[in-house]
């Protein structure tokens, strides 16, 4: 599209400046590119592809269960379905879609650095990436897997005669991806802030993410671990997980969850970080407590590794094991608090635009509540016990995965658009589709919750006729909320070739990226920018923003 | 009218209830408050001209320390309450029944003291505690009983238990709530909570060959477990009376309650836990028991509570009646809670 753009007979007749897209073209020079822009880019190819592709098996699945008996799949097959939603929507796109898209492109242009600490490192967390994508698919393609994303044992690895192997090894390589961006993350935070970029004056952006790669760095071997062992028992027969073979299976449990909890918050610090960012510009005010959500971000990082027993509650661990989870997860609670109190009291009194990436973020507000509420339910145990492992949790982690962090990163996706393409997005159809997201989420997530405390389990293929209403309801939901993800697709694809030519900072805020052309140029700026100012300091900008 | 039904229905404590709804108002009322003034917020301070500068007020610590405390204190409040009905549903009464559940790919086996089988049904009074005891013989399974608010994870070569009691007659869905392959979701059976007297009557109508203790007992012999088992001080393995929920001290030093899991190592795994004072000699009986057979055979060591005296001999060489291997009377089996701790171990 670059190329094309380039022969453009309307376009200025002296050559316009080069920008990172315009700079080098041919696939070669994205295949070869260490521009943390580009690379930021190839990310929002592969994870909208892993999205897409986990998103139909969702289709399906909701199509499945609008008969109570199933009528599309056999169990089997059923059962295929919602592990690779589970792994694909979490490994393929959840962890990595705003760290590595959004935050590749913007995390060194918000602090003033030319490109993140490891450039070359960072081509190579992509080539890991598809490397373990495409293993996956391998293993799907090959017949699948049928243990639930999370590989429970001893059917892992005793009994399950599918593809466990293939997809095991997919998702342990796509964890050094994680590492190594977590490991560049922390590394250019530290190493490459512009001169006077104090940390207080980072952009809570920063901070979050932040947060999250201290979480990717220190997490995610403990997943390849348990993986790796999953793989050494079922090869070897190596008793570690399989009680047959002297193992413990509860061992497996504890192992899973000290990572895929942590990982939770991997996903949704980022979104957070996202909706930290555009309150503020769409308010035109400095985020509200800024040390409080600062920290916040870092009490959750550090809680979120101490939580996650509450994942075993029924499983079998003591009950005081149980009591001291419970409460750590009510403590890892107040943080979350903290910042929707904060984000709602930035708007208080501000100056507010309801633009697309506003009406995302107030609706990540509005459904992070509601996830993180009835993350309350699920946190007491006598509760817990009725409703864990029902579409009650179902419902819980799709309002923070998909409430949350897609929500979010749909905002962040229309804030840093213009930054991104140098166009414009359609800004009716735009709203119109966020709506459509809103409305469509609601409609499917809601009655799940309904419906787990009826007593509907997860994972099942066929479930009894009294369920069947709220089903279908959700089935509704969903096929609205596949149109609402179409719609943006297609609109910003068309905006990239024929939107408006976006303005450097078309919502007047404050970031150091909104001061680079749009697009910038490969190295960012032109001069590595000085700060003399706190960040969203409006009052401080004000001449050169035309405020006030 | 289904759903609400569903939603009320039961077997609930009214603790439970009070502490649901009472979370699902208060959730309810500060999400509608956070929408509200949200959306207050949007409207009311709306950009009026394009180039306004609102005040630029960020920070209010009393407003901070007021939303930072508040939450706490109700997380904390909710804590305690989940704490409460959580330990509750740890601890059965001490008059509650027994009743042995073994979980397969894809199926449930319900065993009664009584003797009484079924297969995805069980059969239970209104208003006495039952307590489950619960063994899988492949993968993890659950046991899920929504109108009870009840679930456990049912574990492979490990006993786990949950009771509940219903108050209402009635027909409730049992689910398997622990992915376990393919055919997971038929893995569903029903809980007929009936009155006592229509009990009794599916009880005499039901009655299999003697009691699940009886069926131990039988077990018990046919293995020749008495040969070494003696009901005395004098056998080559150790005494079985008391046994159960006691403390035995292994060779190893460590000391461990002798609960369903233990147990049923023993005799399975008989050389994992060697009590003190024993040789290693017992054979393994991993592969020849059914777990339905391991559960008569607690059943029955459950049953035979401690010797006449009320003490309890059990390692070698201490002084006691010879029983030379007889087996006591089943008709007055010791209640589990009766049995009196062991001398000598501390």
């Amino acid at each position: 599209m670059a190329t094309v753009t380039l022969f453009e007979p309307q376009s200025a007749p002296a050559q316009p400046r080069l920008n990172y897209l315009t700079e080098k073209t041919g696939l070669m020079s994205w295949l070869f590119t260490t521009d943390h822009k580009r690379i930021g880019l190839l990310y929002v190819f592969s994870i909208t592809f892993f999205f897409f592709f986990g998103g139909f098996f969702a289709l399906l699945m909701r199509l499945h269960l609008l008969l109570p008996q199933g009528w599309l799949f056999g169990h089997e097959t059923y059962n295929k379905l919602f592990t690779m939603h589970g792994i694909i929507m979490v490994w393929f796109f959840l962890i990595p879609s705003i760290p590595n898209t959004l935050g590749n492109f913007v995390l060194p242009m918000m602090i003033g650095a030319k490109d993140l600490a490891f450039p070359k490192l960072n081509l190579l967390s992509w080539y890991i990436f598809m490397l373990g994508g495409m293993t996956t698919l391998y293993a799907l393609v090959r017949g699948g897997v049928d243990t639930g994303w999370t590989f429970y044992t001893p059917f892992s690895t005793s009994y399950s005669t599918s593809f466990v192997i293939t997809a095991a090894v997919g998702i342990l390589i796509a964890g050094f991806s994680s590492i190594l961006t977590g490991l560049n993350f922390i590394a250019t935070v530290h190493r490459m802030r512009a001169p006077g970029l104090t940390w207080f004056r980072l952009p809570i952006f920063i901070w979050s993410t932040y947060a999250t790669s201290l979480i990717l760095v220190l997490a995610t071997p403990v997943l390849a671990i348990t993986l790796a062992m999953i793989g050494i028992e079922r090869i070897f027969q190596v008793g570690i997980f399989d009680p047959a073979l002297g193992g413990d299976p509860v061992l497996f449990q504890h192992m899973f969850w000290f990572y895929s909890h942590p990982a939770v918050y991997i996903m949704v610090l980022p979104a957070m970080a996202v909706v930290s960012e555009i309150i503020p510009t769409f308010s035109r005010k400095p985020i509200f407590g800024y040390k409080a959500v600062a920290f916040s971000s870092m009490a959750i990082a550090i809680l979120g590794f101490l939580v996650w027993g509450h994942h075993m509650f029924v499983a079998g661990e003591s009950a005081y094991a149980a009591m001291t989870f419970s409460f750590l997860s009510y403590m890892v609670a107040i943080p979350s608090a903290i910042k929707v109190f904060n984000w709602t009291a930035t708007m208080y009194r501000g100056s507010v635009q309801l633009d697309t990436p506003m009406l995302y973020a107030i609706g990540f507000v509005a459904l992070f509540t509601i996830g993180g509420m009835t993350g309350l339910f699920l946190a007491a145990l006598g509760i817990d016990v009725h409703v864990t492992d029902t579409y009650f949790v179902i419902a819980h982690f799709h309002y923070i995965m998909v409430g949350g962090t897609v929500m979010a990163f749909l905002g962040g996706v229309h804030y840093w658009w213009p930054k991104i393409s140098g166009k414009m997005y359609p800004e009716f159809l735009a709203k119109l589709s966020a709506l459509t997201v809103f409305l469509g989420f609601n409609l499917t997530f809601f009655p799940q919750f309904i419906l787990g405390y009826m007593g509907m389990p997860r994972r099942y293929a066929a479930y009894p006729p009294e369920f069947q209403v709220l089903n279908v309801l959700s089935t509704a939901g969903a096929s609205i909320l596949g149109v609402g993800y179409v719609v943006p697709l297609i609109y910003l694809m068309w905006a990239w070739k024929y939107g408006e030519s976006a303005p450097d900072n078309p919502w007047r805020t404050t970031g150091l990226e909104w001061k680079t052309p749009s697009p910038p140029p490969k190295h960012n700026f032109e001069e590595t920018p000085v700060v003399t100012w706190k960040a969203y300091d409006f009052e401080a900008q004000k001449e050169e923003l035309h405020l006030g | 009218m289904t759903c609400l039904s569903l939603l009320l229905q039961g077997s609930v404590t009214h603790e439970y209830n009070l502490f649901f709804w009472a979370m699902v108002a208060l959730c309810s009322t500060v999400g509608t408050g956070i929408a509200a003034f949200l959306i207050y917020c949007a409207w009311h301070y709306r950009r009026r001209s394009a180039d306004e500068l609102p005040s630029q007020l960020a920070l209010n610590i009393p407003a901070e320390v007021t939303w930072i405390a508040l939450p706490t204190l109700l997380f904390i409040t909710m804590f305690a309450y989940g704490v409460k009905i959580y330990f509750d549903l740890e601890r059965p009464p001490d008059n509650s029944e027994d009743v042995y559940v073994v979980a397969k790919q894809w199926m449930w086996k319900t065993q009664h003291l009584g003797g009484q089988r079924e297969i995805d049904t069980l059969h239970v009074p209104v208003g006495r505690a039952i307590r489950l005891n619960l063994i899988s013989q492949d993968v993890i399974h659950s046991f899920f009983v929504p109108a009870f608010r009840i679930k456990q994870d049912v574990l492979p070569r490990r006993y786990t238990s949950i009771w509940f009691k219903a108050t209402v007659p009635g027909t409730y869905h049992l689910f398997c709530a622990e992915y376990c392959g393919t055919e997971h979701s038929q893995m569903i059976g029903w809980i007929y909570a009936m009155d006592p007297k229509d009990y009794q009557t599916w009880l005499q109508q039901g009655a299999a060959e003697g009691s699940l203790a009886s069926t131990g007992e039988k077990l018990f012999h046919q293995f020749g477990c008495g040969n070494c088992h003696h009901f005395s001080g004098h056998g080559r393995g150790p005494n079985l009376r008391g046994l159960y929920q006691r403390p035995v001290q292994l060779s190893s030093g460590e000391i461990v309650i002798a609960d369903e899991t233990y147990i049923r190592e023993s005799i399975l795994q008989s050389r994992a836990k060697i009590a003190q004072g024993f040789q290693p000699i017992m054979p393994i009986f991993q592969g020849q028991l059914s777990e339905e057979q391991v559960a008569a055979l607690i059943a029955y060591i459950k049953a035979i509570g401690p010797a006449p005296g009320g003490e309890m001999p059990s390692g070698p060489g201490e002084e006691m009646g010879d029983y030379g291997g007889i087996t006591p009377d089943l008709s007055h089996p010791a209640s589990p809670a009766t049995a009196q701790p062991k001398p000598g171990v501390r």
